[in-house]
């Protein structure tokens, strides 16, 4: 593309020591400013008490323990073993199922021609107007009515039918190649096969992208989890974070490293997956 | 259903042509695929998003406490005291404050992020991951950082700290709505979370803006800096703009996880979410009235998005590239 040359030029006018200069030590500075909150997370993590809490603040910690790893999983008022556990089987489920459903969904409205086809896809498009955030108290009388509250039916299933995402399958598949599935049709696959052994195997690009960007919305979900969790047993770990601030008793490192170690699964998707997920972002302009 | 004996002959489709699956006919097995394909997500977004939305319309006009099968009519009860609640009333109030500060700052903090990013030569990936890293972190991990550490009210938080070192008396940020500290920590905490989001979107526009129009304005005079940025940066990026500030806009309205958490105990900073969590799921758990304020704020919403899209004419700068 263009844009290395573009670049080219912009070296060619900026030029100068100087501006290069200020340029590194204005980005340097802005990243040691984002870094800063990560930096105190990992630093409260590791000490004690009395080192997060005291009088003399210090920014680094004189001996770092080790042992606070292991804490919050045997802290005895919250189960975070638990709430971890559950935030994982949600993560997974709910991007694994929104995926099987909005995909096929986008699929059929972009590729299958059939005469109502755009009375359907309006029916899609009106929901994108209502953010599902704003209709949890239906959404929550609805559950309560299934008696869903409290389980891991109540905090995936509602979620899975993003209008969004179903959207930005079917603009995806209008953009597919059709000779390959034309090829897939002469040798006798019907649109199911198709889909499967020819669509799907050549878009695990856009697949992996969407996919990155729903496990870390489902993971870091807030609302929903509260609403739908009265039950500890049923807290994902969002909503266990948010008890230890509103509990009487604080223990400070333990927080902080629950805190840290909730991050980590996502440090992990970020520092495997970023290719996938800029690509994805870049391409839908989506989070949320 | 499937009608097998009119054969559309104008639709050119490959389905057609090549005519997979004789036994019913192309139009009918092309019918049987779309719903099959369909169905899963449909009846889901039937189930999931229609019902809710019509049974809360319904609700909102019932007498419902504690019954989500209420059977006293109320009219437009609900909305009458939905609409002179004080609480209600003010976290639109809220909305439109927070809406104030986040939407500006963020569009300019990731703006300024992506021109700096855009124009590294060494270590472009490396800042541009180190900006991007919070969208990891959940509003929820944020403010517990920010609540315990950062902004906390006694000395041993960072801010305090550094104020202190210029003689600056310790600040209670959370605990005290006059002055009104807490909007700095609630805006802070929201722009380091997802400015580096806007940022890519910025990048990904930057690059794709030609690199002619650079050479053509240079051969004109243009100085490179603020007259480029001015006359062709910002004009190019204007589609990019409105997409990122209706993205924020909309974000903002339903802003809830750090609010909730960083105000916990408190009566104010309470934006529309917040305030039909505790009118629906609170003590007196009025699904009536909290149904009547859903209904309220998701006709706002529509109408905003609406509005701003005809105004802001939403993707018409990509047309005109």
């Amino acid at each position: 593309m263009s844009t290395s040359a573009h670049r080219m030029r912009k070296r060619a006018g900026r030029g100068g020591v100087m501006g290069s200069a200020g340029l590194y030590i204005a980005t340097g500075v802005a990243a040691l400013l984002f870094l800063v909150p990560f930096y105190l997370l990992v630093r409260n993590a590791l000490a004690t008490d009395p080192e997060i809490t005291g009088e003399n603040w210090k920014f680094f910690p004189t001996h770092i323990q080790w042992g606070n790893i292991t804490e919050p999983f045997e802290d005895p008022t919250v189960d975070f073993g638990r709430s971890m556990w559950n935030s994982l089987v949600v993560g997974v489920l709910h991007t694994a199922g929104t995926l099987f459903v909005c995909s096929l969904a986008g699929y059929a409205l972009a590729r299958i021609p059939y005469r109502h086809a755009n009375k359907v896809f309006y029916a899609v498009l009106v929901t994108l107007m209502v953010p599902a955030a704003v209709t949890f108290v239906p959404s929550f009388v609805l559950v309560s009515s299934l008696g869903w509250v409290d389980s891991y039916r109540g905090l995936i299933v509602p979620g899975l039918f993003s209008g969004f995402t179903c959207f930005l399958f079917r603009q995806y598949f209008l953009g597919f190649p059709k000779e390959l599935e034309e090829a897939a049709r002469v040798d006798g696959l019907g649109h199911w096969g198709a889909y499967w052994r020819v669509v799907v195997p050549n878009s695990l690009n856009f697949f992996a992208a969407i996919a990155t960007i729903t496990f870390i919305n489902g993971w870091n979900s807030f609302l929903w989890p509260l609403v739908v969790g009265q039950d500890p047993s049923a807290w994902t770990v969002q909503v266990a974070l948010s008890s230890y601030m509103t509990n009487q008793t604080v223990n400070y490192h333990l927080i902080f490293m629950a805190t840290a170690i909730s991050i980590l699964p996502l440090l992990f998707v970020f520092l495997f997956l970023q290719r996938w997920l800029v690509q994805g972002i870049a391409q839908t302009g989506i989070k949320g | 259903m499937s009608t097998t004996t009119t054969r559309d002959l104008a639709s050119p489709t490959p389905a057609e042509a090549t005519g997979a699956r004789p036994r019913r006919g192309p139009r009918g097995s092309r019918t049987l695929s779309f719903w099959l394909f369909t169905s899963p997500f449909l009846v889901g977004l039937i189930v999931f998003v229609y019902v809710p939305i019509g049974w809360s319309l319904y609700l909102s006009f019932f007498e419902a406490r504690f019954t989500v099968t209420p059977s006293e009519f109320t009219g437009l009860g609900n909305y009458r005291e939905i609409l002179s609640d004080s609480g209600f009333m003010g976290s639109l109030g809220t909305f439109t404050v927070f809406a104030a500060f986040i939407v500006p700052t963020t569009w300019a903090l990731s703006l300024g992020l992506a021109l700096l990013v855009d124009r590294l030569r060494f270590m472009r990936a490396f800042y541009r991951s180190v900006f991007f890293l919070p969208t990891a972190c959940s509003y929820v991990a944020a403010s517990l950082i920010w609540k315990m550490s950062l902004f906390n009210g006694v000395r041993f938080g960072l801010a305090n700290t550094v104020i202190g070192w210029f003689g600056v008396d310790n600040v209670a940020w959370l605990a005290n709505p006059d002055p009104p500290w807490y909007w700095l920590v609630i805006v802070t905490a929201r722009l380091w979370l997802q400015s580096g989001f806007y940022m890519i979107l910025f990048l990904a526009a930057l690059q794709n803006i030609p690199p002619e129009l650079y050479e053509a304005a240079a051969i004109d005079g243009a100085k490179p800096g603020w007259q480029t940025f001015r006359y062709i940066t910002l004009p190019q990026l204007r589609a990019t703009s409105t997409a990122v500030i209706l993205l924020l806009l909309v974000a903002a309205y339903q802003a809830f996880d750090e609010f909730f958490n960083l105000l916990s105990k408190t009566t104010w900073g309470r934006p529309p979410l917040v305030e039909l969590y505790y009118t629906a799921l609170g003590q007196d758990q009025n699904y009536g009235k909290g149904s009547a304020g859903a209904v309220v704020l998701t006709v706002l919403i529509c109408v905003v998005t609406l509005l701003q899209g005809r105004i802001m004419g939403f993707g018409r700068g990509e047309e005109a590239k």
